[in-house]
């Protein structure tokens, strides 16, 4: 009973979240555009459904997921092992971005995309299989950033290096990777990190942080979601380079 | 009828996503750090409402977002309505569309609780020489304005990595000079800027742009738009960190300066 008052909470606070948006695509519905939508019900009920959707989702990952991830995130630290924290981050990283709904999204959109382009067969089992691909590409490399960024805080290694690094790398993998698979690998980066992966990695990288001797949590603690923002991108023209 | 079985396809395909995690968090309490799950029954009860909220969440987004930003996209470059706003479709005629995305970054950008925290903890580490609504303002023009930029890049059929290059290339000159502090958020910053609600709505846009547009291929251009909105906000915050540090330097001086006059004056007096 108490939980339900908590998703009738987050049911506000995610309306007005959404206010803003549904105030600019009205006023260009009626003042600009000045045309119907078509199926203004189907939308208006997919709306809600989204709301609901996203503060049950939320409330769940609160009560649920953060605390048990946040404590053992703690307890990893604690416990002095580079071997399970380095299995526990990669793990981290792999499993909350394989549940990312906008990754979902997004790569159920691009596998639809590049069946209509002719890039791969058009059949609902070679879809599925590129969406999954893709987005097991991204789950590897946010997995994989998740380990270069705990050792970066462990070692201590310079981020504007490795970020410039990063960017270099891009740019290279850009030559060769094949057109179509470049707009899709550079918004990868920016759809990877958000409701579950941001949270979880964030604890992950302050507790490291508060316990190593000598680093400050506000300014060690963070660039974690750095690399898992730039690494996708290479993987993922990387998956392009041996699909297509 | 359609609803009910495409909810449950969903569920199942959700059950199968958020396993993982499960097996994880189950794995280390369990194995690794052999100790007993707390408050079982709440996390059983979380776990729940995660896997149907996320089915409601990716029912919603097929039915209501994906279409919408579609719709919208298609209508703003409708020729008929182009025309109505004069001359022949050139790049200066889908001003809508520019002005559409800019409200749509600002609109999104604004209200994201992901970039209330950045700009929380931005603040806390500058010792508070950096205002947190004059961050979220700062990033929200940099968010609509990328995703103009953007929207301009789909119209004109420019390649994206040319845009990205220069966005790169701004951010290692500002790595140069920003302060230490605030790099690492800046960095993160990019990436939590773009969140849950904002992705469907901007791709959803970007591929309805590249569809509308005559001569545009959808898997060539319609991604990038992301690519746009999680490069503007470090630049946004590089800037703004740079601009606080600089301001509360010459705060400082000036009262210096100060201090030190009054201080010759009542020698005088």
């Amino acid at each position: 009973m108490q939980e339900l008052w908590y998703i009738l909470k987050r049911l506000r606070s995610a309306g007005t979240d959404l206010l803003p948006i549904v105030l600019v695509i009205a006023f260009f519905q009626i003042f600009i555009i000045r045309q119907p939508l078509p199926n203004l019900g189907e939308i208006l009920a997919g709306t809600v459904i989204v709301i609901i959707g996203l503060s049950m989702f939320i409330e769940g990952l609160e009560s649920a997921l953060f605390p048990i991830g946040e404590n053992m995130a703690q307890a990893l630290t604690r416990k002095g092992s580079l071997f399970w924290l380095l299995v526990f981050s990669f793990a981290l990283g792999f499993s909350t971005t394989v549940a990312e709904p906008a990754l979902i999204a997004i790569a159920g959109e691009a596998a639809d995309i590049a069946a209509g382009g002719g890039l791969i067969e058009d059949t609902g089992q070679a879809i599925r299989s590129y969406a999954l691909g893709l987005r097991l590409t991204v789950a590897f490399s946010v997995g994989f950033s998740i380990v270069l960024g705990v050792m970066r805080i462990l070692r201590n290694w310079s981020l504007p290096a490795l970020i410039i690094g990063g960017y270099l790398l891009v740019m290279a993998m850009t030559t060769v990777a094949p057109e179509e698979i470049i707009g899709i690998a550079y918004d990868a980066g920016g759809v990877t990190t958000s409701t579950i992966t941001v949270p979880l990695v964030t604890a992950l990288g302050v507790g490291l942080a508060t316990i190593i001797r000598g680093r400050n949590p506000l300014t060690d603690g963070f660039g974690l979601i750095a690399f898992a923002s730039l690494l996708p991108m290479i993987f993922v023209m990387g998956y392009g380079i041996i699909i297509f | 009828m359609g609803y009910l079985l495409d909810f449950l396809k969903t569920l199942l395909a959700t059950g199968r996503d958020i396993l993982p995690i499960i097996l994880l968090f189950g794995f280390f309490q369990l194995v690794v750090l052999r100790q007993p799950i707390p408050n079982l029954r709440r996390i059983m009860v979380g776990n729940f409402y995660v896997i149907i909220g996320l089915t409601l969440f990716l029912v919603g987004l097929e039915k209501a977002l994906f279409p919408l930003g579609k719709v919208m996209a298609s209508q703003l470059t409708d020729p008929a309505f182009i025309r109505a706003a004069g001359g022949d479709a050139a790049w200066q005629d889908y001003g809508w569309v520019y002005l559409f995305a800019a409200m749509t970054g600002f609109a999104t950008t604004i209200a994201e609780p992901s970039l209330i925290a950045v700009a929380y903890k931005a603040r806390a580490v500058s010792g508070g020489s950096i205002n947190e609504w004059g961050l979220r303002i700062t990033v929200a023009f940099g968010v609509a304005f990328g995703i103009s930029l953007g929207a301009f890049r789909i119209v004109t059929g420019t390649p994206l990595y040319l845009y990205i290059l220069v966005g790169y290339v701004i951010v290692i000159i500002q790595t140069f000079f920003a302060p230490r502090t605030i790099m690492a958020i800046a960095y993160d910053s990019g990436g939590v800027t773009t969140s849950t609600v904002t992705v469907p709505i901007v791709a959803a846009l970007g591929l309805g742009l590249a569809t509308a547009v005559p001569g545009r291929n959808p898997a060539i251009d319609g991604f990038g738009l992301i690519a746009f909105a999680s490069l503007f906000p470090i630049i946004a915050v590089l800037g703004y960190g740079q601009y606080a540090a600089w301001s509360s330097s010459r705060a400082l001086k000036r009262s210096k300066e100060n201090h030190n006059e009054i201080q010759s004056h009542s020698r005088i007096g």
